[in-house]
């Protein structure tokens, strides 16, 4: 093994070791993950309930048992997009001064912080893989059931795209602070507009033109919507293939602009905090 | 052959100034003012190798300021300066390989894991060679007597032992360069013995160029005999350190046992009375009137034991800050 592998390799190790140490704590937060799944169940069998759950109705193309098993495909997505922590540990490492460390060694922070999250999603999957299940299980009545391998293959690349841009997308929020020093109203922000740009909150194919052929060029797509997708057959091998495309794209944008933001943060940084 | 070069160097930053109450937060929204604080001012020196120099000054004199810029931390408005022959803040992994920056009061290590998971990231992070590691590990943790701690997590020691280990891993790579700030600061005595010592051995074994600063002058005292001084971002002094006392204190210390259980009560005709503690008491006296004074002492009481002493090395140092603050 290369030098630069064995370090990645040791990061991931250490930072799965520290993820298991609060073992409460991490498995309570866990299953509390899977609580807005339960009440996103309920609310559209509220909204489709005037003829009926089971009812063939459809809104925009999906009938109850769609929304579903959108709604559990989309936490899937969740599962590996979301990065809680990740903006404001970098802006409060910035802040109080502990990204020093990183600064000083000869360790690339984004590589490291990268290794790092990689560990606390191994951690997350590992553990919520029997919950996953369950719930699964309990919904399958409303899941399509597997796709083709081409598919299957596609939405398992949706799911790296969703960690990537994720991932992407909040360190380069994290590496604003290097002007801005707070941005927890970012995050907020962030945060409301995600979950309505990503899919979360209406699959993005409800939205109608222009503004849904303009959303639907944005990175947060890939957040949840495109895996969700992927599994619910709305998409034939060329748009597949298309989606894929874009979405590395985006990677690529993405990381070239943390790249920047960071070369450029450490030229303004004035290294605050003692 | 100067293993730390510096040349003119400056630091200035811009600082938002925000004057009190709240029409100021609200018209802060609008328009700022800033102030440009010059933190380092074209300082110069050099540092040989294998030299432990105390880098001293009072709060915001442009210590740490220097360090950082040593370290690559920051870029300099102006200046040149070289470590080890590379530029610090073009920050190479050759250069950071090299060095190591202590903090006192930042933490490296993984706070919720064992030191030594830490310390094999080091090995990683730096490629040490396993068997050296290993080495380098025993004869440290040996030296810093926590060998029984490493396999605690670190939030599980006290202040003293996780400062041995931060100590640890900035020198397991071997670092040719070593910039501690406040290695002691926060520490109780006991502690800031232990690392003064090991400091002071470990240094003159390796022959690492270290540069120190501290504000506990017993730090200083223990481990450095070159000493620059900054203020306000000028450096001040630059020489041995045995010539700070001479040259920023004009005066003495005597320390007399009186024979009997009293001290008498004209003594402060013979200087000013620092400390009394019957039968000891402790004068501070002109350096050129000492003679003439020991001379009337002993001529007039029986006196036990008497000692002369520079004056504090911390006073000196006080003394010389304090004036040139009221001198502006």
């Amino acid at each position: 093994m290369t030098s630069s592998l064995r370090v990645k390799w040791c990061i991931l190790r250490t930072s799965i070791e520290e993820r298991l140490v609060y073992r409460a704590d991490f498995a309570f937060a866990t299953l509390v993950r899977f609580l807005p799944i339960v009440t996103q169940v309920f609310l559209w069998g509220a909204i489709y309930q005037t003829t009926g759950p089971r009812d063939p109705k459809l809104i925009n193309g999906y009938s109850y048992g769609d929304m579903v098993a959108y709604s559990l495909l989309v936490m899937v997505g969740r599962a590996f997009s979301s990065m809680p922590g990740l903006t404001t540990g970098i802006a409060r490492d910035i802040r109080d001064g502990a990204i020093k460390k990183f600064l000083v060694q000869p360790i690339d922070l984004l590589d490291y912080l990268f290794w790092h999250r990689v560990a606390h999603k191994l951690v997350y999957y590992a553990v919520a893989f029997l919950p996953f299940a369950f719930v699964f299980w309990l919904c399958r009545n409303y899941l399509h059931g597997w796709p083709d391998l081409t598919m299957f293959i596609g939405w398992l690349i949706s799911l790296i795209l969703a960690f990537l841009v994720g991932f992407l997308i909040e360190s380069l929020m994290g590496l604003i602070a290097f002007w801005f020093l707070e941005v927890s109203s970012l995050v907020f922000v962030y945060m409301l507009v995600s979950y309505f740009l990503s899919g979360h909150m209406l699959p993005l194919d409800w939205l109608p033109p222009p503004y849904g052929d303009a959303i639907r060029l944005l990175p947060f797509k890939y957040l949840a919507f495109v895996p969700a997708a992927i599994l619910l057959e709305k998409y034939n091998y060329q748009q597949l293939a298309v989606e894929l495309a874009q979405g590395f794209a985006w990677v690529v944008v993405l990381l070239l602009l943390n790249r920047v933001a960071l070369a450029r943060g450490i030229k303004r940084y004035s290294a605050f905090g003692g | 052959m100067a293993i730390i070069e510096v040349s003119q160097l400056a630091k200035h930053y811009r600082v938002y100034r925000k004057n009190a109450g709240w029409m100021a937060s609200i018209s802060g929204l609008f328009h700022r003012e800033y102030n440009t604080v010059r933190a380092v001012k074209e300082v110069g020196f050099q540092i040989e190798k294998g030299e432990m120099v105390a880098f001293l000054g009072p709060n915001g004199a442009g210590k740490t300021t220097t360090l950082k810029l040593l370290s690559g931390l920051i870029y300099p408005t102006s200046g040149t300066a070289t470590v080890l022959g590379y530029i610090p803040w073009q920050r190479s992994n050759a250069y950071r390989k090299r060095f190591s920056l202590v903090m006192g009061q930042k933490n490296q290590l993984w706070w919720d894991l064992p030191a030594q998971e830490s310390f094999i990231l080091h090995r990683e992070i730096y490629d040490i060679d396993h068997d050296a590691f290993q080495r380098r590990l025993d004869e440290l943790t040996e030296l810093l007597e926590v060998r029984q701690l490493v396999k605690q997590p670190v939030r599980e020691l006290s202040l003293g032992e996780r400062m041995r280990m931060e100590l640890i891993a900035s020198l397991l790579h071997s670092p040719e360069v070593l910039l501690l700030d406040e290695p002691t600061i926060g520490l109780d005595v006991v502690s800031q013995r232990k690392v003064q010592g090991f400091l002071r051995h470990y240094q003159s074994e390796q022959q690492m160029t270290v540069l120190l600063t501290s504000h506990y002058m017993k730090d200083v005292e223990a481990l450095c005999r070159r000493a620059i001084i900054i203020n306000e971002g000028e450096i001040k002094h630059d020489g041995p350190l045995a010539e700070i006392v001479d040259r920023f204190s004009s005066v003495k210390q005597i320390h007399l046992q009186f024979a009997g259980t009293e001290i008498p009560a004209d003594i402060d005709r013979y200087g000013k009375v620092l400390e009394q503690i019957p039968p000891r008491v402790k004068l501070e006296v002109p350096r050129q009137d000492i003679p003439k004074i020991l001379a009337a002492l002993l001529d007039r009481y029986c006196i036990e034991d008497v000692g002369v002493q520079d004056r504090p090395l911390e006073d000196a140092m006080a003394e010389f800050f304090s004036r040139k603050n009221s001198d502006q």
